[in-house]
């Protein structure tokens, strides 16, 4: 048989590009405390040693808070704001939209600058909120493209036949966009949740003495003692990714098929 | 002719305007639509008749003038307080809900109990033939059906008025000519005012009591399908309904009631007043004649009156029912076309033949 080329670089493409992940779990079960091969050993001691940090929980905690917040807000942002974008016509749209999207393409670093130097000037000290405050900002122009998709695909005269038929605009919101639009809302909400969760720059410059969790993983690695157990919690990090997005998607696929449309694109 | 309704007015235009920018789309529309009558407004796209349309539902507010429902005038009033209700052209099926779901959805805020409810969907899908289709989930439907949903989803309130956006036109053309006949026996059935907006004459001309030809953001003409194809005001109307030839000719001048005019390849007319929707100045005009009011002249007929003209047969077009024939009088510079029903011994011309043809100046329409 013919090798072909094609699937050579495709093999080793995927190879380059998981293998790093795969080492993950093989040293998280690793018994040596340093990470080479050969391999020791299989033990559980990392994934024990992280129920028995206080600190670690401390930024899972501040992590979570932070992306579920920002998620939320991000999604309900983007929701007004796509809706206006694919809805109405007003002066300035294309500018205002424009803006809105900027921050898909600034550096990180200089946001984070900026807020920062904005928080000191208004004598705010930094934390949870204001890294919510950061991370909604980077992660609104994702929700708005992922929701103004879910919009445009939606018929614009079906909210129109729902306030025909005495609806307020409000109810007709509640009972024909919004449903319409979920499979958008639960993608909107999943990436933006992923992109906070693992976001290091501006929670770095922002988080003062409350770490997250990329902050926190950052600061055991100057301990090499402490390297193992860091391959531990990244290997529940990338199951709970995967979970994450599988639930995501059947949601999303489920959602379509309710309302009979057919898939176009999506995670998986 | 019936510019004025008889029957009570339902919604009355009133010098309608209405500009978006400089854009000029309803340029002074004033007409009364009856209660019960089956009204279209037609034209070219672009003519401004479903930006009207959308004015009379509340969907766009309008610059100036006045549109009364039911004798209020409805400046102000939200689409969900006007007692109309409107087929979208997409049909607008929600389609995360069953079909009961979708025909009940404007049932929601009313003060029914459950099973009144229940009831009411029933036999609004009973009337149009959707009986058994409650359960079906919205989008599992075909194009015919969805049309029937979204009209049984509009009349379940019983409006006043049933808007109505070139409902026909996702439709095959089997289809469509279905629909046009259950849409007219529904409107029959419910009594409720229906306007229709459509740039397919031929459907406007079978559906309505009375059409607004629409052009440019004006009525251009307001008539029954009657008069309509038979007396158009404007050569533009006349081109816009049916087919039409038009022939040179020259106004000779009035006598007694009459207009006395000489048609180029046909020869010399009189008209009645009627016939000249733009009046008669003596000098050059047009005569507007359809094809089917020219008759092919067979082997050893002859025309009343002797009013008859010759010609060469120039296209052939043959439909089966119907033969079209473009035929260049002798002495005129553009052919007529002329519609023939397929009868038996009446042969199908060849190209190039010589050909006789009857004419009737009660068929004829003069433009200025």
């Amino acid at each position: 048989m013919r090798v072909n080329a094609l699937a050579v670089f495709t093999v080793l493409y995927l190879l380059v590009l998981y293998a790093p992940i795969v080492l993950l779990p093989m040293f998280a079960f690793n018994a040596g405390t340093v990470i080479a091969f050969p391999l020791q050993g299989f033990t559980l001691e990392w994934f024990a040693a992280l129920l028995n940090t206080p600190a670690l929980h401390e930024a899972t905690l501040n992590s979570l808070i932070i992306a579920i917040s920002t998620a939320v807000f991000s999604t309900i942002l983007g929701l007004f704001a796509a809706r206006a974008a694919t809805r109405y016509g007003f002066p300035g749209k294309g500018g205002i939209v424009g803006f809105i999207m900027l921050p898909l393409v600034l550096p990180e670093v200089i946001v984070a600058i900026s807020l920062l130097i904005v928080l000191m000037q208004l004598g705010l000290t930094s934390g949870t909120w204001s890294i919510i405050a950061g991370h909604t900002l980077i992660c609104t122009p994702f929700a708005i493209a992922i929701l103004q998709g879910s919009f445009s695909n939606m018929d614009k005269s079906l909210e129109e036949a729902a306030i025909d038929l005495g609806e307020t605009p409000w109810s007709t919101f509640r009972l024909i966009t919004l449903p319409l639009v979920s499979p958008g809302i639960i993608a909107s909400l999943l990436i933006c949740f992923t992109i906070s969760l693992d976001e290091f720059i501006i929670a770095f410059f922002l988080s003062g003495n409350e770490p997250t969790l990329p902050v926190y993983l950052w600061g055991q690695l100057r301990f090499p003692a402490r390297l193992p157990v860091v391959m531990a919690l990244g290997t529940i990090l990338v199951l709970l990714s995967v979970a994450l997005l599988i639930v995501a998607e059947t949601f999303r696929r489920r959602g379509l098929k309710r309302v009979g449309l057919k898939d176009t694109g999506g995670f998986l | 002719m019936s510019q004025t309704s008889t029957r009570t007015p339902i919604v009355t235009l009133t010098g309608v305007q209405k500009y978006y920018g400089d854009y000029h789309a309803l340029r002074g529309i004033t007409a009364n639509i009856g209660q019960g009558e089956f009204f279209s407004l037609l034209g070219p796209s672009g003519c401004g008749k479903t930006t009207l349309l959308r004015a009379i539902a509340g969907f766009e507010d309008i610059s100036e003038g006045q549109i009364l429902l039911d004798g209020k005038d409805m400046e102000g009033v939200a689409p969900n307080r006007r007692p109309t209700n409107m087929v979208f052209q997409s049909y607008a099926i929600f389609p995360h809900m069953s079909v009961a779901e979708n025909v009940g959805f404007g049932l929601r805020k009313s003060s029914m109990s459950v099973a009144e409810k229940r009831t009411a969907v029933g036999q609004a899908l009973e009337m149009v033939g959707l009986g058994k289709f409650g359960a079906r989930a919205a989008h599992a439907l075909s194009g015919g059906q969805r049309q029937r949903v979204a009209l049984a989803r509009a009349l379940i309130l019983k409006p006043k008025v049933l808007l109505l956006d070139e409902p026909l036109s996702a439709l095959d053309k089997k289809m469509r000519e279905v629909m046009q006949v259950e849409l007219i026996k529904l409107q029959r059935e419910v009594g409720i005012t229906f306007i229709l907006v459509t740039h397919d004459q031929e459907e406007a001309l079978v559906m309505s009591d009375r059409i607004a030809v629409m052009f440019e953001g004006e009525i251009a003409q307001l008539d029954d399908p009657e008069t309509l194809y038979r007396r158009p005001k404007s050569r533009r109307v006349a081109e816009f309904i049916g087919m039409m030839n038009f022939l040179p000719a020259r106004v000779l001048g009035e006598a007694g009631g009459r207009v006395g005019v000489e048609v180029q390849g046909l020869g010399p007319a009189e008209l009645e007043p009627a016939q000249c929707p733009s009046g008669a100045v003596a000098g050059a005009a047009e005569i507007g004649v359809r094809p089917e009011s020219l008759t092919l002249l067979y082997d050893g007929q002859t025309a009343e009156g002797g009013r008859e003209a010759s010609g060469t047969v120039r296209e052939v077009v043959y439909y089966g029912d119907m033969t079209y024939y473009d035929i260049l009088l002798d002495g005129t510079p553009a052919p007529v076309r002329v519609s023939m029903r397929n009868m038996p011994g009446r042969r199908v011309l060849e190209f190039g033949a010589r050909a006789r043809l009857a004419w009737d100046p009660r068929a004829m329409v003069l433009f200025g």
